[in-house]
C-alpha cells in the first residue's frame, strides 16, 4: 500500500514527504521508561468507545454502482514516518470541492491535522478505490459513510499500535491531532485523563498500517460535536493556491518529452463520414507532421469518437492552422435534415396529442371531462452545450503496448474500460490518470475526447500526443442538452381547486446515445421531475411523446431537471395568477400535507427511478419540501412591496433527492434588460459536509441558472450547430448575473437526513424563479428558453 | 529571431511570428498557467500582461510582444503572494478554478491603473472573463477586496 501510493505521487510528479520508514528507537525507549514509573495503566476500566454513536449503517444507492465502494484505510490512507498523512481522492475534482471534502471526512474521523494531510489523486481504478464515476452529484451521498469508516479504522488501527507499543489497554489510547494520547483513570470511577504521554502519528504509522482492518462492529465514530471540520466550512480546497499561483494541472497542461499537438476536424453533421480529403496544403504548414483519418462511429455509439481528420504538429497553433488548411468532402448521412425551428414545430404538434401514458393516478379523463375550466400552457427549451471553460483535451502515449492517458475525465474507469474495448487489449494494460477538470457539468462524462488521443498516438506508434478541442469544437460537437417541450394542463373545479393534472413531456432522449432510438425518454429522464411531481391532486396523468434524436443527446447538470422544473414551477405561478392567489400559498398549498409521497399508490412508474437510491431512505417527503419554500420565501421577505418594474418570483425543486428553493428578485432596468439584484435559497441535502463549497455551488448553479434562463442555445440547421464560440453561444458574464445569492442549508434534524447532493441541484429552480419574477414585474411570461435578457416595453 | 521577456526572463522564439502569444507561453515555454478557452478574445481564460496591461494572448501575436515585458499567471508574484492571489484566497473564489489564472490577471491590471476602482468599473473590467462555475460574486468581492489591501 505505501508503494502504491508512492508510485501514484511519483507519477503526479510530487514527492512523498519522506522516502522510507525509519524506526524511531530511542523515542521508544523513552515512552517504555514513562509507562514503567506510571505502571497502572493496564487495570483501569474505561467505556469503549462507540457505544453511544449515532452513525448507523444505512443502504445508499452505492450499491447498485458498477464496483460499489470501498472503504479500506490500506486503499485510502498513507502516513510515513514524519506524520504527513496521504490521502487518496477518487472521485474527479470539477469544481465542486470533493477532492477536498471526502479526504477531509477521512482526515476528520482519523484524528489527522488537515495541515499536516495532502491529497493524493487516483488514477481510474474501481476495483481498488469502489465506484468513481463522478456524476449524479452523488459523490458525497455514496462516500461519507465508507470514508468514514475508513477514517474510524485508520484511527482504531493508530490506537491499537499505540497500544502495543505502550503495552496498554487499546481502551486508553485516544487519538487526538495527529498523535495518540495516553489515557489514565481520573477523579471518578469510569472517567478518564490525559497522561500527557503522547506518540505521533508518523512514529505509529508502520505498525499501524501492518494491522488488519478492523470490523465495521469495533469501530467508534465521532459524535457530530467532536468533528473538526465536517460541516464547519473552514477548509480551504486543497488545489487553491495551485490555482491561483497557475500550477493546477488540468488536462491540456500534462507535459511529456517529444510529445505532439493535434486538432482533428470532425463531421459537421452527426454520422456524417468523410467523402475525400486532401492534405496537401496543411502539411506544408510549418510544424505540421502528420495528417491522419480517425475512425468515426455513428450514433448509437455511447461515446466512440464522431471520426475525422486529424493534424498532429509540433505545436497547437500549428495543428489548428493545418486543419484550417485542410480540404474535406463529407457525406453528411441521414442526420442533415435536423433543423432545430421545424422540429421544434414538430415537438409542440406532438405535446398537444396524447402520449404514451408514464404515470397515472386517479381518474385523470374523467377529471378533465368534468372541469369547471381547463388551463393549459406550453413551455420549451432549445438544446444547450455544457461548455465547461476548459474545452475537452487529452494526452496519450503507448509504449510497449501500454497505453497510457492524462485527462479531465469525470469517469476515469469508465474511460479505461472504453479505451481498452476499442483497442481490444486488456485493461491491465490502460492506466488513467485524472488531472484537475477545468469544469465538466456532464461534458466530461463521454470519454470520445480521449478515445480520438489514443487512436491517434496508436496511429503515431505510441507517440505521446495532446489533443485539444477548440471552443468551436466543443460547442459543435457535445453531447447536447435535450431540446424539449413541456405541455401541463390542469383541471379546476368550480371553486377553482385542481383536480387534475397531466403533463407531457416531448424530448429526444440520451437513450439515442446508447441504443437503437424509439423516439421515448427512459426512466431516467421520467425521474427527473417528471413522474416524480409532489403536488397532492387527485388525478395525475404524466404521458411521454415521441421525438427522435438527430444529434447526440447527453446530460447536462441536472439534466431533465431543468425544463421539467421550469414548466412546473411557471405553471403554478402561472395558475396563482389567474386564480388571484399569491403564488408562494399555491405553491405550499398544491404540494398538500406533510407526507413522503408513496410512488406506488401516487400512480408512478413500477422502474420509478429515484436517482438510483432506495426509496425509504431517500423519500420524497413533502414536508422538507415545503420547509425550503418556506424559508426561502421568509428570508427573502416574500410579500413586500417593491417598486415599480421589479418582483419576486420563487420555485422549488426536488432533484438528486435534495430539496432547493429559490426566490429571484428580477428588476428591470432603463434599458429593458433583466436584472437580478438578489437570489434567496434554501437547500434541505441533509447532513452537510463543506457548507462554504455548498455555498459555492449554489451561487455557481445560479449564474448557469442565469446562462440557461437567458442566454445559452444551441440549434441546428440543416444539421449542422449554428454557433461556434462564446460570440453566439452566450452566457452569463460579470455584466449581468445573480448579484448577490444568499444561500441558506437546513439543518438535518433527524439521523436519516442522510447527506444527498449539492452539484446539480441548485440549477433547476432558477429559471423558474426567476421568469416568474420577471412576470411579477412586468406581467410578461417567458415560456421559452433562452428568453433572452430584454424585456421590451 | 524574436526576443519577448516572458517573467523577466529574455525568451527566443524563431517561428511564425503571427503565433499567438498564448501557444507560445504554453507550448514552447511549458507555461501552461495561462489557459485556452476560447481563441477568440471572447473569454479572458488567456489574458496575461504585456507590459503590466491585461492582454488576450490568444489574439496577441508574438511579434507584437517581441521587445516587450510579458507577465503571466507565474510570474505575477514570486510566491502568490500579490493582493489579487491573496484576496482570492481568502474569499476561496475559486471552483474549477480553469478560468482564474485570466480573472486574476485582469484584476492586477485594474488595480495597476486604477487603486480604488467603483463597482461599475470592476464590472467593465472583468466582463470580459468568463466563468463558467460561476464565480462572479466572489470575483467581485476579491478584487474589492484587493483593492483595500489584504
Ligand atoms: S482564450 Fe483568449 S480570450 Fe478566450
Ligand atoms: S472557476 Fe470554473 S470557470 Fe471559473
Amino acid at each position: 500500500m505505501y508503494h502504491y501510493l508512492e508510485k501514484a505521487a511519483r507519477a503526479q510528479g510530487r514527492k512523498i514527504g519522506s522516502e522510507a520508514l525509519i524506526e524511531n528507537v530511542s523515542r521508544r525507549s523513552f515512552i517504555g521508561g514513562v509507562l514503567k514509573t506510571s505502571g497502572v495503566v493496564l487495570a483501569l476500566q474505561v467505556i469503549p468507545g462507540g457505544v453511544a454513536d449515532a452513525f448507523e449503517a444505512y443502504p445508499t444507492g452505492a450499491a447498485g454502482m458498477p464496483r460499489g465502494v470501498v472503504n479500506d484505510p490500506h486503499v485510502f490512507v498513507a502516513i510515513d514516518t514524519h506524520g504527513l498523512v496521504t490521502i487518496v481522492g477518487h472521485r474527479s475534482e470539477m469544481g465542486t470541492g470533493v477532492r477536498t471534502s471526502l479526504p477531509m471526512v477521512v482526515a476528520d474521523e482519523m484524528e489527522a491535522d488537515w495541515s499536516r494531510v495532502r491529497v493524493i489523486q487516483a488514477p481510474g481504478d474501481e476495483p481498488r478505490y469502489g465506484n468513481q464515476d463522478t456524476d449524479g452529484s452523488r459523490s458525497v451521498r455514496h462516500f461519507i459513510q465508507p470514508m468514514r469508516e475508513c477514517g474510524a479504522a485508520m484511527r482504531y488501527m493508530l490506537e491499537a499500535a499505540a497500544a502495543a507499543t505502550w503495552g496498554v489497554d487499546q481502551a486508553l489510547c485516544k487519538a487526538k491531532n495527529h498523535h495518540v494520547v495516553l489515557l489514565k483513570e481520573g477523579k471518578t470511577k469510569g472517567e478518564t485523563v490525559e497522561t500527557g504521554t503522547r506518540i505521533g502519528f508518523g512514529e505509529l504509522a508502520k505498525a499501524a498500517m501492518s494491522l488488519p482492518v478492523p470490523p465495521r462492529e469495533k469501530l467508534a465514530f465521532k459524535k457530530p460535536e467532536d468533528f473538526l471540520y465536517i460541516g464547519k466550512g473552514k477548509t480551504p480546497i486543497v488545489d487553491l493556491h495551485d490555482i491561483t499561483v497557475g500550477a493546477a494541472v488540468y488536462g491540456a497542461d500534462v507535459r511529456l518529452p517529444g510529445m505532439k499537438y493535434a486538432v482533428i476536424a470532425r463531421p459537421p453533421v452527426v454520422g456524417g463520414k468523410v467523402k475525400k480529403f486532401d492534405a496537401a496544403e496543411a502539411l506544408k504548414v510549418p510544424g505540421v507532421e502528420a495528417v491522419h483519418e480517425i475512425e468515426g462511429f455513428p450514433p448509437p455509439a455511447k461515446f466512440a469518437p464522431l471520426g475525422g481528420i486529424a493534424v498532429v504538429a509540433k505545436s497547437t497553433y500549428a495543428a489548428m492552422q493545418g486543419r484550417e488548411a485542410l480540404t474535406i468532402e463529407w457525406n453528411d448521412g441521414r442526420h442533415a435534415g435536423y433543423t432545430s425551428t421545424s422540429y421544434r414545430e414538430e415537438m409542440v404538434a406532438t405535446a398537444r396529442k396524447p402520449g404514451k401514458v408514464i404515470r397515472n393516478q386517479g381518474d385523470p379523463d374523467a377529471a378533465f371531462a368534468g372541469a369547471a375550466e381547463v388551463f393549459s400552457a406550453e413551455y420549451s427549451q432549445d438544446h444547450m452545450a455544457q461548455a465547461a471553460m476548459e474545452p475537452p483535451a487529452a494526452l496519450a502515449r503507448i509504449v510497449d503496448g501500454k497505453i497510457e492517458v492524462w485527462a479531465p475525465a469525470q469517469s476515469p474507469y469508465g474511460t479505461r474500460e472504453d479505451i481498452a474495448k476499442a483497442l481490444e487489449v486488456p485493461i491491465e494494460n490502460v492506466t488513467v490518470h485524472v488531472t484537475l477538470l477545468g469544469g465538466g457539468f456532464g461534458r466530461k462524462s463521454k470519454c470520445d475526447f480521449v478515445l480520438e488521443a489514443v487512436q491517434l498516438s496508436k496511429k503515431l506508434g505510441g507517440a505521446p500526443v495532446m489533443l485539444q478541442w477548440t471552443r468551436e469544437d466543443d460547442l459543435q460537437h457535445a453531447f447536447y442538452h435535450t431540446t424539449s417541450v413541456e405541455r401541463i394542463e390542469a383541471a379546476l373545479d368550480k371553486s377553482g381547486k385542481v383536480v387534475g393534472w397531466r403533463h407531457r413531456t416531448v424530448a429526444p432522449s440520451i437513450l439515442s446515445t446508447f441504443a437503437e432510438d424509439s423516439g421515448y425518454q427512459f426512466n431516467i429522464e421520467y425521474g427527473m421531475g417528471f413522474v416524480d411531481m409532489p403536488f397532492e391532486i387527485p388525478n395525475i396523468r404524466c404521458e411521454n411523446g415521441q421525438a427522435f434524436a438527430h444529434t447526440r443527446i447527453g446530460w447536462f447538470r441536472s439534466v431533465s431537471n431543468i425544463p421539467r422544473a421550469f414548466a412546473v414551477q411557471s405553471f403554478v405561478a402561472e395558475l396563482a395568477h389567474k386564480l388571484g392567489r399569491d403564488p408562494k400559498d399555491m405553491l405550499i398549498e398544491l404540494i398538500g400535507s406533510d407526507r413522503k409521497i408513496d410512488p406506488k399508490a401516487a400512480g408512478m412508474p413500477e422502474d420509478f427511478w429515484n436517482y438510483g437510491e432506495p426509496y425509504p431512505e431517500f423519500p420524497i417527503d413533502t414536508a422538507r419540501l415545503k420547509n425550503v419554500v418556506n424559508v426561502a420565501a421568509e428570508k427573502a421577505g416574500w410579500g413586500k412591496t417593491l417598486p415599480p418594474g421589479q418582483g419576486l418570483g420563487i420555485a422549488v425543486h426536488r432533484s438528486f433527492v435534495t430539496y432547493v428553493a429559490m426566490v429571484v428578485h428580477a428588476e428591470i432596468d432603463d434599458k429593458g434588460i433583466i436584472r437580478v439584484p438578489q437570489v434567496t435559497a434554501a437547500i434541505d441535502c441533509g447532513l452537510y459536509i463543506n457548507p462554504e463549497r455548498i455555498r459555492s455551488q449554489i451561487e455557481g448553479a445560479a449564474v448557469m441558472g442565469m446562462s440557461t434562463a437567458l442566454y445559452s442555445r444551441i440549434t441546428f440547421k440543416e444539421g449542422r450547430v449554428e454557433q461556434s464560440n462564446f460570440s453566439d453561444f452566450e452566457v452569463a458574464r460579470m455584466s449581468n448575473f445573480p448579484q448577490k445569492v444568499n444561500v441558506h442549508i437546513i439543518e438535518p434534524t433527524a439521523p436519516a437526513h442522510y447527506p444527498t447532493g449539492v452539484g446539480e441541484p441548485g440549477v433547476p429552480p432558477f429559471a423558474p424563479a426567476l421568469c416568474n419574477a420577471v412576470f411579477a414585474a412586468t406581467g410578461k411570461r417567458l415560456r421559452s428558453l433562452p428568453a433572452g435578457d430584454r424585456i421590451d416595453a | 529571431m524574436l526576443t519577448i521577456n516572458v517573467n523577466g526572463q529574455d525568451r527566443e522564439f524563431d517561428g511564425d511570428p503571427n503565433t499567438p502569444l498564448l501557444w507560445f507561453v504554453r507550448d514552447e515555454l511549458a507555461l501552461t498557467g495561462t489557459k485556452f478557452g476560447c481563441g477568440a478574445g471572447l473569454c479572458g481564460a488567456c489574458t496575461v500582461h504585456v507590459d503590466d496591461v491585461a492582454s488576450r494572448s490568444c489574439l496577441t501575436t508574438v511579434g507584437e510582444a517581441a521587445g516587450k515585458r510579458v507577465t503571466t499567471i507565474e510570474g505575477l508574484s514570486a510566491d502568490g503572494s500579490h493582493p489579487v492571489q491573496k484576496a482570492w484566497r481568502e474569499l476561496n473564489v475559486p471552483q474549477c478554478g480553469f478560468c482564474q489564472a485570466g480573472q486574476i490577471m485582469q484584476a492586477a491590471s485594474l488595480l495597476t491603473r486604477n487603486r480604488a476602482p467603483s463597482d461599475g468599473e470592476i464590472v467593465e473590467e472583468m466582463a470580459g472573463n468568463i466563468c463558467r462555475c460561476g464565480c462572479y460574486q466572489r470575483i467581485h468581492a476579491a478584487v474589492r477586496l484587493a483593492a483595500g489591501g489584504v
